[in-house]
């Protein structure tokens, strides 16, 4: 059986891994991008010069070989699925007996005006950051479009080069669409801090191109200012890359859509990672969710069901993180951005205005829900285990040591935000278990 | 703040300038008065041939004199060797009559000590100041600034930088192949012994043929063993210049007499006795590893951890390795680092070491005693506590010194499965040797008989040393930072870095735990250990990393961008610590219900 997944990110490539220790199948993975994986969560850092392309790939170059995955750098024209067989651009075609759509996502554009002049571009490839990197000798200012994860990370990489940087982000507040009030905040202070020009709540009018087609200001909607630019960044979010396969038998939404065993309707195909999209998504999750982990999961789980062991897409208990400039970001668990009837919270936030605890729980049972961290780091385990077990907020804070993972010598807040919850309620707890791993692992074999 | 820093920058290259100037002032001159020889034939013969050459009495620079004097003793020796045909004095061998190499170099030392005269001579402070002074206040400057600079990581543009973005790979090879060959061919002229870099240069290619070909490296290319594209030329000049500054000091110490004329009076100040090359090694290391430190901490200002690792390494550097020593000397006391154990302190049981503690009281029997216990229970009980780390990375001078003065080079450790390989093989068979030339040792020591098995003990002795002692720890270990990393001689070479290790890694309750699921593959941790060990292969699994060669310096945590790795000890599972893997989110019993 010849196992093909077209894309090397990380769905494709936890698929191809896992189907090789599963079985004995022969597995072929397609990509244009890159002949080798590599972390697209780091593309950033070989911006910023903290490492070589060469350190954001996982594995070494022969890995593959060895593990027997053959790897072609070439890129699929279209997929003829009756015959199972693809067609390539440059390596004629290839049959397979089953195949795993990888595909990923594209940056979002919404037909502004200007939005395919020279100079404007997302980040999302490879490609993309050879060609901000193009750009960047010289550059004077930068303007970002988009208040999401990519945003800030690329204002930081421009800032890595003491480049200037206004960001245009359409709500009021930085990721609110995310972020509870408070933390998006606590966020906004910190881009400030940063000396980038944050301007909140206005939209992109119009990208202005020179008379050799190269983008030199944007014009802001609201006020009608314009601002001198040498690049434009777009990175008002990513939507599944799928718009090459609308006209075929594949059935898309949003994004290729498949059932829980990642199926698409047409037999023998998969779909994974940020290209699929779920017809049943369990209770508060979406349909199309493009991160990292979920993506790993999707791979792990397609093998198995390629493998013949089929086995249901749980993705567990939600769970993300990222890191804005210096502030590092966690989140286990339900932490909307408006509360609902049912959920109280408990928010604490150091005076330095960068680090932020938030606990939420429910009003009348009592059981924790949800972590949201700033700043601050909590094990993913005990936080997972106490919302399942659905353990009451009282019992979680006087054992809040067993979730610290801030390094040795951190100070420790678990106190500060018992004192908190005390003052907030007339309660009189005390911590109980401060933090060590002995008392985690006994914990979590319970 | 900029034109502060820049001010720094230039006040501390000012100071490197004339730091290497100094090699080429002042003169050396060879009078009756100042010649210091030990016998009257070698001394007459001497004097004889060096006004035949024009030598005598004619003042010369230190690089003109130190060549032609040493022609002059070459000659002294022939000259006696000829004449002992004739019949040697009464009770004198032929071996002390003529002139033996390492006489020669102690007469060619003394003569430099003795006849020099220049302007470092009669200044000395002056000219102190004008090296380590400019060069500490340069980089004080430099660095304080950074304490206004917003908390966080600051690994910005390190690859983009031509002083710390390391070798091309091509160029690495011939950098490294090209050290090792010459350290050896070198060795061979220097000790005029065959036998051991033959059996060094088998060695090498015995384990190049296991890795290459019983472990299937060959076709294994490092792509990832962190080699830029571009060399960066910085870097190489960087190296070389310390290399270059190594070989002088361990081996031809005579031509940096300036620089120890120069710290003269410090010497005197603390133990009442003149510099010697090393006590310049000393103070220069002090000092950078207390200028370093700051730095470290001003780039680690949110790390806690860092922050008192760093202060450790500065404390054990100034107290431990530097001041304590030179102030037993002073009480006419041994010289002692009470913090360096056996086998990286490798003269630790030579004989003139024992009889010297042995013969210094009470405070030397003590010192013997703490140095046998550390080995046997202090050492292992430490590292089962908390892993090695509390030497490697708090206390070491060697780790000091890497992680201060080599932290801007941490990067540039090899990753590759090949160099894993290399590393194995080449720190336990370095502990091997020092275990095997410490029991000789002692069997000298006990037996009186210096040779076992055909063996000559002072043979293997001398070439541990030179190898191990000076080639590798020094030569190579700290002149290869900006080549190849900052920890060559700590990953490759130390012995004592090898027994921690072996505790370590099979009863030790210290691990760097992994945090669920949270790792995102990017390579932060990867590409900034030190030690080159591959930590997102363990990170990207969710299994936490027991490996013998960490020394938990703790800056894979430090530069996670998504809080996964945290350094931890527990003692309840030490034989399981890697067994559980948290990314795997499938298990087999869930197949089963559904199918």
């Amino acid at each position: 059986m010849h196992i093909v997944i077209i894309g090397n990110g990380i769905s494709g490539t936890t698929a191809a891994r896992w189907s090789r220790k599963l079985s004995d199948h022969k597995i072929t993975i397609i990509s244009s991008e890159s002949k080798h994986f590599y972390s697209r969560t780091a593309l950033m850092y070989i911006y910023m010069g903290h490492m070589r392309y060469e350190d954001t790939k996982p594995y070494e170059d022969w890995f593959w070989k060895k593990n027997r995955i053959d790897l072609i750098h070439d890129h699929v024209d279209s997929i003829d699925f009756d015959k199972q067989n693809l067609k390539l651009s440059h390596n004629g075609s290839l049959h397979y007996d089953k195949l795993v759509l990888a595909l990923g996502s594209k940056s979002n554009l919404f037909g502004w005006p200007g939005q395919d002049l020279d100079g404007v571009g997302g980040l999302y490839h490879l490609q993309d950051l050879e060609y901000m990197e193009s750009y960047s000798t010289g550059l004077k200012r930068a303007v970002i479009v988009g208040g999401g994860l990519i945003g800030i990370e690329m204002a930081e990489m421009f800032h890595s080069r003491s480049i200037p940087v206004t960001m245009l982000v359409r709500e009021d507040s930085y990721w609110s669409n995310v972020l509870p009030q408070e933390e998006s905040a606590m966020i906004n202070d910190h881009i400030n801090k940063h000396h980038i020009d944050l301007r909140l709540g206005v939209n992109l009018e119009e990208i202005v191109g020179d008379s050799s087609g190269k983008a030199k200001s944007v014009i802001v909607k609201e006020t009608g200012e314009e601002i001198a630019c040498g690049f434009v960044g777009l990175t008002a979010g990513v939507s599944p890359n799928v718009r090459w396969l609308k006209n075929t038998e594949l059935e898309i939404g949003r994004g290729i859509k498949v059932n829980n065993h990642l199926e698409s309707n047409i037999p023998n195909v998969y779909a994974v990672g940020d290209c699929a999209e779920l017809t049943h998504p369990r209770p508060g999750r979406r349909g199309v969710e493009a991160i990292w982990y979920t993506g790993r999961m999707m791979g792990e789980t397609a093998a198995y069901n390629i493998c013949g062991k089929p086995v249901s897409y749980n993705p567990g208990l939600w769970f993300n993180s990222a890191k804005f400039f210096d502030i590092e970001y966690q989140v286990y668990g339900e932490v909307p951005t408006n509360m609902p009837e049912y959920m109280s919270t408990l928010f604490w936030k150091h005076a330095d205005n960068e680090k932020s605890i938030r606990i939420n729980y429910h009003t009348e049972t009592k059981a924790v829900l949800g972590f949201n961290l700033l700043g601050v780091r909590y094990r993913h385990e005990v936080c997972e285990k106490w919302i399942l077990d659905k353990v009451h907020i009282e019992t979680v804070l006087q054992h809040l040591g067993l979730a610290n993972f801030d390094p040795e010598f951190y100070k420790e807040y678990e106190t500060e935000l018992i004192t908190l919850y005390n003052s907030q309620t007339g309660s009189n707890l005390t911590l109980n278990t401060k933090r060590g791993l002995s008392k985690v692992l006994a914990f979590l074999s319970k | 703040m900029k034109l502060f820093q820049q001010f720094g920058l230039l006040l501390f290259c000012i100071a490197l300038l004339i730091f290497t100037a100094m090699l080429g002032i002042g003169t050396v001159e060879l009078t009756e008065s100042n010649i210091s020889v030990e016998d009257s034939y070698h001394q007459s013969e001497i004097l004889k041939i060096a006004a035949q050459e024009g030598l005598l009495n004619s003042p010369k620079s230190g690089i003109a004199f130190i060549t032609q004097y040493n022609r002059v003793i070459s000659k002294a020796s022939d000259a006696l060797a000829e004449k002992a045909k004739t019949g040697l004095p009464d009770g004198v061998q032929i071996w002390d009559y003529t002139i033996a190499d390492w006489r020669a170099k102690n007469y060619v030392a003394t003569a430099v000590t003795q006849g020099s005269s220049g302007p470092v001579k009669e200044n000395p402070l002056l000219f102190l100041f004008l090296t380590f002074g400019l060069a500490i206040i340069g980089g004080l400057l430099f660095i304080l600034p950074k304490f206004n600079e917003a908390e966080g990581i600051k690994n910005n543009g390190i690859y983009q930088d031509s002083l710390t973005r390391g070798m091309g790979l091509s160029m690495r090879y011939i950098y490294l192949l090209g050290t090792i060959i010459a350290v050896i061919v070198y060795g061979f002229f220097k000790l005029q012994d065959f036998f051991w870099p033959l059996v060094t240069v088998i060695l090498g290619l015995v384990i190049s043929y296991f890795v290459f070909f019983r472990q299937h490296s060959k076709d294994n290319n490092p792509q990832r063993s962190a080699s830029p594209v571009h060399t960066g030329w910085l870097g190489v000049i960087a190296g070389t210049y310390m290399l270059g500054f190594y070989i002088l000091l361990y081996w031809a110490p005579a031509y940096i007499n300036n620089w120890i004329t120069m710290v003269n009076p410090v010497s005197e100040m603390l133990s009442g006795n003149p510099a010697s090359q090393w006590f310049l090694y000393g103070l220069m290391y002090t000092c950078i590893v207390i200028v370093m430190g700051v730095r470290m901490l001003t780039k680690y200002q949110h790390n806690t951890y860092q922050k008192v690792r760093t202060a450790s390494v500065m404390f054990f550097q100034t107290a431990f390795a530097f001041l304590i020593p030179e102030i037993l000397v002073r009480l006419n006391k041994p010289w002692y680092d009470f913090k360096n154990f056996w086998p990286l302190d490798y003269d630790f049981f030579y004989k003139y070491n024992i009889d010297e503690l042995t013969s210094s009281g009470s405070l030397g029997l003590f010192m013997l005693i703490w140095g046998i216990i550390a080995i046997i229970i202090g050492i292992p009980l430490m590292t089962y506590f908390m892993g090695k780390r509390w030497y490697c990375s708090w206390v070491c001078g060697c780790g000091g010194l890497a992680e201060t003065l080599g932290d801007p080079w941490r990067q540039l450790s090899d990753k590759s499965m090949r160099a894993w390989k290399y590393e194995r093989f080449i720190i336990h068979g370095v502990l091997a040797f020092a275990i095997v030339m410490t029991l000789m040792v002692l069997y000298y020591y006990f037996t009186g008989n210096s040779s076992i098995l055909g063996l000559n003990i002072e043979g293997v002795k001398s070439w541990y040393g030179f190898f191990i002692g000076a080639g590798f720890s020094g030569v190579v270990g700290t002149g290869f930072y900006p080549l190849m990393g900052n920890r060559m001689w700590c990953r490759f070479g130390c012995p004592l870095a090898a027994y921690l290790g072996l505790i370590q890694k099979f009863k030790s309750r210290f691990r760097i735990t992994t945090n669920g699921g949270q790792c995102i593959s990017c390579g932060n941790c990867s590409t900034y250990c030190e030690m080159g060990i591959d930590v997102r292969s363990y990170a990207q699994k969710g299994q936490d990393i027991v490996r013998s060669s960490c020394v938990g310096c703790g800056v894979c945590s430090a530069v996670c961008p998504r809080g996964v790795l945290r350094l931890e000890n527990a003692s309840g599972d030490i034989a399981e610590r890697t067994d559980f893997l948290r990314t795997i989110h499938i298990t087999e019993d869930e197949i089963k219900i559904l199918s």
